[in-house]
This record gives C-alpha cells, sequence and structure tokens, in this order.
C-alpha cells in the first residue's frame, strides 16, 4: 500500500462560512510537503478533516487508501501535531504519552524513546501545563512519532520553537521523509519551508492556488526587478526614459535603501522589463546620476504573497 | 536537547504488523488518564470527608442530646430513625452533586484543552473511547460509593450503639440505604458525563448537572399528582424513597422501591447511552 495523502473536491462549510473549497491534492512518501496559506485559509481544518475529526461537508480524503475514521486505531497511521497547546496541563508528559501508547497497544519503552528523542526526558514527570510553547511543541512531536507511523501531519509545528529547535525540527522532517515517510507540514510563512519542504500546497479562502515542487513554485518568482535610486529633482526624468524604453517603473514609498537616505533627498524606483546595465547607460546617456543600481530576484516568500495576495483573510488595517 | 534515537523504516506493507484493537486497552488508558491528575485524588477525598462529615455529625448530635426516656428510645429504631441516620439527605445531596460534577469534568476537561483531539485522532473509534471513560468513571466511583456508604455505616452506628440504639447490617432496610447510598455517585457521575458530553461546555455543563440532579428534585414537589410522578423519575426523589421508611418517607403519592431502583437504572442506562452515542456525530 503506498502511504499517501489523497484529497478529493474536499469541502467544508459551517453554515454560510466556507472553510474549504473543493480542494484537491496529493501528499506523497518519501517527500517532506509544505501546506502553505495565509492565516484562516483553512489549513487547520483541513489537517482536521484528513483525520476525521471534521466531517466533509462534501468530496472525501482518503490516507492510505481509507478513511482514516475506520482505523479502530490511529497512532501506527498518522502521527499528528495539532495544535502543541491541545493537552491536559494537569498531567505529566509522561502519564500523556503513556495513556496514549496504552491506548494504542503501544510498547510502554517507546514514551521514553520518543521523549529522550525530543529532548523532554528531564521532565518527563512534570506538568505539562508548567511548559513553554517550545517545550508544548517538542510533546507534540513526540505524541506524533509515538506509533512510528509512516503518515505525518503537523500543524505549524515551528511556532515557539527557538533557532536551535527549528533547525533540530528541520533536520527531523528531511529524516523522516528519508526513511520513507509521508511528511506533512503546515505553516504561514513561506521562509520556515524555504529549507524543508520538497513540494508546496498552496491554499488561500479554502481553495487551491498551487500543488507542485518547490523548484517549480520557485519559478514563478523568477521575474527580476532593479531597484534604481536617484537625486528626488532626476525621479520624474528619469521615469519618463524609463517608461519610454518599455519598463514598467513604480516609485517606492520609501526608499529604504541609501537612495533616501544620502542627503538632501533622494527617490527609489523599482522597474521591470529593463536590465542594469541597460538602465545605467540610458541613465549615463540621458546625464542623470545614480545612487543606487540593485538587481533584485523575487524571493519564494515574495512569490507567495503575490500568490496569496488576493486571498488573505485578514489584512491589517493602514497605519497611524 | 538533541539526542537522535534511530527510528525504524515504517512497515511498507501498511501496518500488517499492528496487533488488534482490544476495548481493555482503551480501559487502562482511560484508567491511567483519570488516575495522572492530581484533582482526581483531591475530589474525592474532600467529597468523602465532607459526606462522612454529615452523616457523623448528625449521629453525634443525636449521643450529645439524648433525651432520657425509655419511649424515645423504643421508638427510635422502629420508627427507622436510626437506619436514616446511616445517611442523610444533605450528605446524600453533597454527594450527588460533587460525583455530578466530577463526572462533568472528566468529560469537559477534555473538550476545554483541546485534548479530545488528541484522544480521537490516537484512536478514531471514538464511542469505543467514550464506553472506555464511561466503564472506568462508573467503576471508579461506585467503589468510592461503596466505601462511603460502609464506612458511614460503621461510624454512624457506632455512635448510635453508645446509647444501645444503634442496628446491625442485618436489620431490615440497612443494606437496602447502604447500597442506594453507595450508587449516588456513579449514577450521578454519569449524569454529568452525559450532560458534558452533549454541552461540551465547562459552565453549561455544570449548571444543567446541578440543575438535573438537586434542583429538579427541589422544584416538583409531592402536592400534586403529575408533579409526583416528575418528582419520582428522579435520582434524588428515588434514594429518599429508598432510604426512608415509615413517617418519616413524606411521600404522598406510594410508589414502590422497585420503582425506585428502576429510576437508577434508567438513568444510569440512558446517560451512558447519551455520552456514548453523542460524539459519534459531532465535529470535534
Amino acid at each position: 500500500m503506498v502511504h499517501v495523502i489523497e484529497v478529493k473536491e474536499l469541502t467544508k462549510r459551517y453554515g454560510v462560512h466556507t472553510a474549504v473549497d473543493a480542494l484537491s491534492f496529493t501528499v506523497r512518501p518519501g517527500r517532506v510537503t509544505g501546506f502553505l496559506g495565509p492565516n484562516g485559509a483553512g489549513k487547520s481544518t483541513t489537517l482536521r478533516l484528513i483525520l476525521g475529526l471534521h466531517e466533509p461537508t462534501g468530496g472525501s480524503v482518503t490516507v492510505c487508501g481509507q478513511p482514516f475514521r475506520e482505523c479502530p486505531r490511529g497512532l501506527r497511521h498518522v502521527g499528528a501535531l495539532l495544535d502543541a497547546h491541545e493537552v491536559h496541563g494537569g498531567r505529566s508528559a509522561s502519564a500523556h504519552l503513556g495513556a496514549l501508547a496504552r491506548s494504542n497497544r503501544i510498547p510502554r519503552r517507546r514514551v521514553d524513546e520518543v521523549l529522550r528523542e525530543v529532548g523532554l526526558a528531564e521532565v518527563a514527570r512534570r506538568r505539562i501545563g508548567g511548559f513553554s510553547l517550545g517545550m508544548k511543541q517538542r510533546l507534540g512531536i513526540a505524541t506524533a512519532l509515538l506509533g512510528d507511523p509512516p503518515v505525518l501531519l503537523f500543524d505549524e509545528p515551528l511556532n515557539g520553537l527557538d533557532p536551535e529547535g527549528v533547525k533540530w525540527v528541520r533536520g527531523l522532517f528531511r529524516r523522516l521523509a528519508a526513511e520513507g515517510r509521508t511528511v506533512f507540514v503546515s505553516s504561514h510563512l513561506m521562509s520556515e519551508m524555504e529549507h524543508t519542504a520538497d513540494d508546496l500546497v498552496v491554499i488561500g479562502r479554502g481553495a487551491l492556488l498551487a500543488a507542485e515542487t518547490l523548484t517549480e513554485f520557485s519559478a514563478r518568482g523568477d521575474r527580476r526587478t532593479v531597484r534604481v535610486g536617484t537625486r528626488n529633482a532626476d525621479v520624474a526624468a528619469l521615469t519618463a526614459v524609463l517608461t519610454g524604453e518599455g519598463a514598467t517603473v513604480r516609485r517606492d514609498a520609501d526608499g529604504d535603501g541609501n537612495a533616501d537616505g544620502s542627503g538632501e533627498g533622494g527617490g527609489a524606483l523599482t522597474v521591470t522589463g529593463l536590465d542594469a546595465a541597460r538602465i545605467g547607460d540610458l541613465a549615463c546617456h540621458h546625464r542623470l546620476p545614480l545612487h543606487e543600481l540593485t538587481v533584485r530576484t523575487a524571493s519564494l516568500e515574495e512569490a507567495f504573497m503575490e500568490l496569496t495576495a488576493d486571498s488573505v483573510e485578514y489584512l491589517a488595517g493602514e497605519p497611524r | 536537547m538533541t539526542t537522535m534515537t534511530t527510528t525504524s523504516v515504517p512497515d511498507t506493507r501498511g501496518g500488517a504488523v499492528e496487533p488488534s484493537a482490544r476495548f481493555r486497552d482503551l480501559l487502562a488508558a482511560e484508567w491511567i488518564k483519570l488516575w495522572s491528575l492530581r484533582s482526581t485524588v483531591w475530589a474525592l477525598v474532600v467529597t468523602a470527608l465532607t459526606v462522612l462529615g454529615f452523616t457523623i455529625g448528625t449521629a453525634y448530635d443525636q449521643y450529645r442530646y439524648w433525651p432520657d426516656d425509655p419511649r424515645h428510645t423504643a421508638a427510635f429504631i422502629k420508627d427507622g430513625i436510626a437506619v436514616g441516620l446511616i445517611f442523610n439527605g444533605n450528605a446524600a445531596t453533597i454527594l450527588v452533586l460533587a460525583l455530578g460534577a466530577f463526572g462533568a469534568m472528566s468529560v469537559v476537561g477534555e473538550y476545554s484543552t483541546g485534548q479530545i483531539r488528541t484522544t480521537f485522532a490516537a484512536v478514531p473509534a471514538r464511542r469505543s473511547v467514550m464506553a472506555a471513560k464511561v466503564t472506568v468513571m462508573a467503576g471508579v466511583t461506585a467503589v468510592f460509593g461503596a466505601v462511603v456508604s460502609l464506612l458511614s455505616f460503621c461510624a454512624t452506628q457506632a455512635i448510635l450503639s453508645e446509647l444501645g440504639v444503634g442496628v446491625p447490617i442485618g436489620h431490615p432496610g440497612v443494606v437496602r440505604v447502604i447500597v442506594a447510598s453507595a450508587l449516588l455517585p456513579p449514577v450521578s457521575a454519569l449524569i454529568g458525563m452525559a450532560l458534558a458530553a452533549v454541552l461540551r461546555q465547562a459552565g453549561a455543563a455544570l449548571v444543567s448537572t446541578v440543575a438535573v440532579i438537586v434542583l429538579l428534585p427541589a422544584i416538583f414537589s409531592e402536592d400534586r399528582y403529575w408533579s409526583a410522578v416528575i418528582d419520582h423519575s428522579l435520582l434524588l426523589s428515588a434514594w429518599f424513597r429508598l432510604t426512608r421508611s415509615g413517617v418519616y418517607s413524606g411521600v404522598a403519592h406510594s410508589w414502590t422501591t422497585g420503582g425506585a431502583w428502576c429510576v437508577y437504572a434508567v438513568w444510569a442506562v440512558v446517560a451512558a447511552g447519551v455520552a456514548v452515542a453523542v460524539v459519534h456525530r459531532h465535529d470535534q
């Protein structure tokens, strides 16, 4: 059997609000798949639907060929970290994992193994309520690993982890995938996925925006722009020249680079459609001095922002 | 913090080595969950001490203010006062309140923390989880009830024996009082669990549990037939029917002890059924 997660036309409505909208994608084994989307895009709902915690309004989702709810015991099939806070704070880490292990007939020694693996062995007997978010994330990861499952789901696992923890988790995901497991990790930050994921599933407002490899996705952001700095007085002239050559020119609201900081008022432009050399030549030809000429490649983060721009649910207001 | 241990390669045949699912594993898991909370022991110890304080205190009052009158002594046993003192109404009310809340919190504690999702992701057979939870809760509270009830019997009758009016366990009606009181904890805990499973929110679950267990018997009185019928279908009223006899029963519309036992059974079975069934459909 192949350990894939198969999501088909999955839809979930709560009253009039559509949280997940006809979503279809496949998560494959042996790879880390990043699950991206802005806040409120429906990532957590999708994960709950995969785990059968919520009933879909339409469509279907299967893990290893069957709906997850049909497995009487889950930990050996799918390991999941949904929300690190979703544990009873009154128990110790060891009692919490001990009860979960017992319910799935997993040997008790496995509890100590996973606690050592996530670095919580020393606090195993302490109440979870006193754990920091980072420690709870580690406990959640221990829970997911408990049944040594072929499929693992993690919802925002990097929240609250220190840099060392983030590095460790990335290594862990890579290793789990290298062992042939299916690793599905959600995040709202592209930068978290950049060095970890092989594949990406991007959603916005519950609908699929992209499902492709990281390489394919990064090709989206491969449009180069050139940042040009000049004196304020010359901005208009330079814009006219560049536009005349077929470039698209955008005046940056505030020059956060050298252009603005260089004495008496500079202006910064972002130019697409002309390369840096040509811009330099044109400026020289028209005797317009340049303060800055920087080639910028749009990052994955920008490609992600651009892709999800229309589907951001909670947009901050204008700065006051 | 990053000591790594090797995790074995997953079985690519798809869980062929997985041991079969057993209900007793879920019982064991719920047992661990119940006793790994410090509040469990505290709640039970405090409840037991409070209840015993009420029953022993009432018996001690008899001892302190005993009238030196032979007729009083004769009537004390004949009128069922000695049997009634094994477990008084205040003690029973405290007991059902505390255990109803205890049962409700065992379910609400999972929902309010979100633990329920971790639990159901580990065991997708939700009804089995709730069945295990209900079984463990009923078992633990039944043992608790038996211990409290027997202790109360021993202590109160030991005090009354000083006056020569204590009754032995073989005396008519004594076993019935002990059993009826011992069963209050499991039945009220199940009612609390059922309401919590339906409402899934701490405040609502606790208020409704108190209402069903304690307020309803206070509202529906014996003075009208229809009101008495409702009253007779309630747990605490059934307990009064089973433990009070003769002139102290205060029952205008008569009903049998068999009927009262039936009320116990119906509440227990319906509550357990609701708690188990309701988790199947909800989004968690």
